[in-house]
């Protein structure tokens, strides 16, 4: 996908809080991002770190109260998803935008069989009749890899194992040909065997459907396998943003650059001790106005604690296209 | 070789399923079906497979928290699957469990020392002086600041609670200890914390783990020999490094593809055995090998005759006619090596 071609969506300081009791959690703070016709982004971070949220923000799935989207853009086809009415922004969610999320029983309704809630987006979005609907669902569960596809649609979801559920999620996701798939954490869920049938799958379906996906995992192995480019976000934040080999050769913030020590490796040399990172991830509470990273950082500065570093860009090219970096600190000014 | 301290010798664990308005017996679910294996004393067995293959349930019925279908789990000298109430009483203390989900596991109305100290008021007969000081000593070997010792479980993090349920399991001084995916819960982050601390206190106590867990990288980080489970069943036991480089058993080798690595150069040049389907119910296993159902290598004899757990490499034991016929040299008697052959019928009616 050539670098200059425009954005399917693009993201630009999203900002999420929620209100509660004890006063307002800064869950997303002025995230930015971009998605490129055809790219896989790989979003990684801990629990907390704000990844769900800035995805179910940005197509309107925050329950309002508590949450509040308190600014941003998301363009989407031209359109700012932000201003849209709830109606409008429904038929962008059922049509524009694919969901797959980590517990397909918590999205799969219980009581209708696969094959009705593969069919309903379908009459619905796209105003086909019913046999037509009813072809394209089989065609669907084929797609993702489900066998004797017609039959399953009479199937109800607790039918199914856990990967062919995720199947069926990834059909729906898919049923009206998406310009974007949101996958967050799909394979969290699954054993490693199965995990890998789901990417080979999304592999597959990528070089046959071309569309835009954003993989959100904590997993490091299944970004190094798939992703285009990553974002790594810590406390509400994106905090490092590369291209996949670029960030693994040569990561610049001190959270991924501990975080790529902790994970042991499966071959080569075995480390005696694993690196720690020390302390635990921030609570989101008021403003940020320091790095969220720097009570566990292990080059803070003064300045950490008085400034928020801003993400800038490290190769010349404008933040967000090539590798950025929101941190103070720069490996080169420790070694100077 | 030293004795082992824990030897499991055919264990079984199947848990009658019951059906109909009388609840008759239809069936049973062979969770764990003809398990054996060694553990020595200060070593680390990792116990790996996908879930539900019965990783959990050969912990428990190691401990006695399940009552065994039949086979033998001898610790220390003493068959844990047959004691009396009272002896096993008293063996209790040296054998204890640290769980996959510290929330789950701690009682939420109960400070930090009560929960501590709860196998100190159980096995001992100590004063609250003695109690408190064995707390806070406990408390600091497992990296929790005193000061926390009268607040509740909620006011602490994941990896902190892991450390409470940590402490609690040392309380007695235990010889081996049974940790069921102690850092599943708990993030990246904060896994290699724990498993430093499971590591610090081997070394300093001479503890023997049971590891059980999924994540592959990890169980090469800290364990010595590795058994993976499938079905209920071992289907291969090494050495930690003889395994990583060359598993031999089929479901071995697909588990180790699938397993994602932190390295896009890696990544990109990786070729993965993708299994197809899913496991079979451990109700109604498949006739002869367990995994012939999806076993890319299968061959006739697979469907008909189980194969055999033994030892096909010095201290590699594996379970599959194809790695038997070609390394006949087994030979030996070493542990495990039980014989173990009977049972191909299927979903066993009562
Ligand atoms: N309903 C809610 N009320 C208050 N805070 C919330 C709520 N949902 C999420 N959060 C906060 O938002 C932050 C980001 O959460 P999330 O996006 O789910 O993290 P991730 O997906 O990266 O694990 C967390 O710190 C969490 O505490
Ligand atoms: N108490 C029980 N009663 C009935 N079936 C059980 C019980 N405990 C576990 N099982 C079944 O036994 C099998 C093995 O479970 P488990 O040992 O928990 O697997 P793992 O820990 O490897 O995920 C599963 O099919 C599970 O559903
Ligand atoms: S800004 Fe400072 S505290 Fe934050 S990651 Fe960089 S060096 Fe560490
Ligand atoms: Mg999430
Ligand atoms: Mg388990």
């Amino acid at each position: 996908m050539p670098d200059g071609a425009s954005p399917v969506l693009d993201v630009r300081g999203l900002k999420t809080v929620f209100k509660t009791r004890g006063g307002e959690i800064h869950a997303v703070n002025s995230v930015s991002f971009h998605l490129r016709p055809g790219e896989l982004l790989g979003v990684v971070g801990e629990s907390g770190s704000g990844k769900s949220v800035t995805m179910m923000s940005l197509i309107g799935l925050l329950p309002s109260p508590p949450a509040e989207v308190r600014g941003g853009e998301v363009l989407l086809g031209g359109r700012d998803l932000l201003k849209l009415a709830p109606r409008d922004l429904q038929a962008v969610r059922g049509a524009k935008v694919g969901f797959v999320f980590q517990d397909p029983m918590t999205s799969l309704n219980p009581v209708f069989t696969v094959g009705n809630q593969i069919m309903e987006p379908l009459m619905k979005h796209m105003g086909m009749t019913k046999a037509q609907a009813t072809n394209r669902a089989a065609e669907l569960l084929d797609l993702v890899g489900i066998p004797d596809a017609r039959k399953r649609l009479k199937s109800y979801p607790h039918q199914f194992s856990g990967g062919m559920r995720q199947r069926v999620m990834i059909a729906i996701a898919l049923a009206c040909d998406p310009d974007v798939l949101i996958a967050d954490e799909p394979t969290t869920a699954l054993d490693v065997t199965i995990q890998a049938q789901i990417i080979e799958l999304v592999k597959d379906l990528r070089q046959k459907l071309g569309m835009a996906i954003v993989w959100i995992t904590h997993d490091l192995g299944v970004i190094a396998g798939i992703a285009d480019r990553v974002m790594v976000m810590y406390g509400g934040q994106v905090v490092e943003q590369a291209p996949v080999k670029e960030l693994f050769a040569n990561p610049r913030h001190p959270y991924t650059r501990a975080l790529l020590k902790t994970v042991p490796a499966l071959t080569g040399a075995r480390a005696a001790r694993l690196e720690v990172i020390q302390g635990q991830p921030p609570i989101l509470q008021g403003e940020p106005v320091a790095c969220p990273f720097r009570a566990r950082c292990a080059h803070a500065l003064p300045r950490c604690e008085a400034e928020n570093p801003a993400r800038r860009a490290i190769d010349g090219l404008p933040v967000g296209h090539g590798h950025d970096v929101a941190c103070h600190w720069s490996p080169e000014a420790a070694h100077a | 070789m030293p004795e082992p301290l824990v030897k499991v010798r055919d264990l079984k664990m199947h848990f009658p399923i019951h059906a109909g308005i009388l609840r008759r017996k239809v069936g049973a679910v062979k969770a764990v079906d003809g398990v054996s294996f060694d553990i020595f004393e200060g070593e680390t067995l990792g116990l790996v497979g996908e879930s539900g293959c019965g990783k959990s349930t050969v912990g428990r019925a190691l401990l006695r928290l399940y009552e065994p279908t039949s086979g033998s789990v001898v610790i220390g000298g003493e068959d844990i699957a047959t004691l009396a109430p009272d002896a096993l009483r008293k063996k209790r203390p040296t054998m204890q469990m640290v769980f996959q989900d510290p929330q789950a596991s701690l009682n939420p109305r109960m400070t930090v020392a009560a929960i501590i100290g709860e196998p100190l008021d159980e096995h001992t007969d100590w004063d609250e002086a003695k109690k408190t000081e064995r707390v806070y000593e406990l408390m600091d070997q497992v990296g929790l600041n005193r000061r926390f010792a009268n607040r509740y479980p909620h006011e602490f993090s994941g990896g902190q609670r892991q450390r409470i349920g940590i402490a609690r399991a040392l309380a007695l001084n235990p010889r081996f200890i049974v940790c069921d995916e102690p850092i599943a819960a708990l993030d990246v982050s904060i896994q290699a914390q724990v498993v430093n601390l499971l590591e610090d206190l081997q070394d300093r106590l001479g503890l023997t783990y049971l590891f059980i867990s999924h994540d592959l990288s990890m169980v090469r980080h800290i364990a010595d020999r590795v058994a993976v489970m499938y079905l209920g069943q071992i289907a291969e036991l090494s050495p930690r490094d003889a395994l990583y480089a060359a598993p031999l058993h089929p479901y071995a080798q697909a588990l180790l593809s699938a397993v994602p690595e932190a390295d896009p150069a890696v990544e990109a040049t990786r070729q993965r055995i993708i299994l197809k389907g899913d496991v079979p119910s451990p109700a109604n296993p498949p006739k002869g090998c367990n995994f012939c159902t999806r076993c890319p290598k299968v061959i006739p004899l697979c469907r008909e005759e189980k194969p055999r757990l033994s030892e096909v490499q010095p201290g590699r034991f594996v379970a599959c006619h194809l790695v038997a016929a070609n390394q006949d040299t087994a030979g030996g008697h070493a542990s495990p090596g039980p014989e173990v052959r009977e049972h191909n019928q299927q979903g066993e009616l009562s």
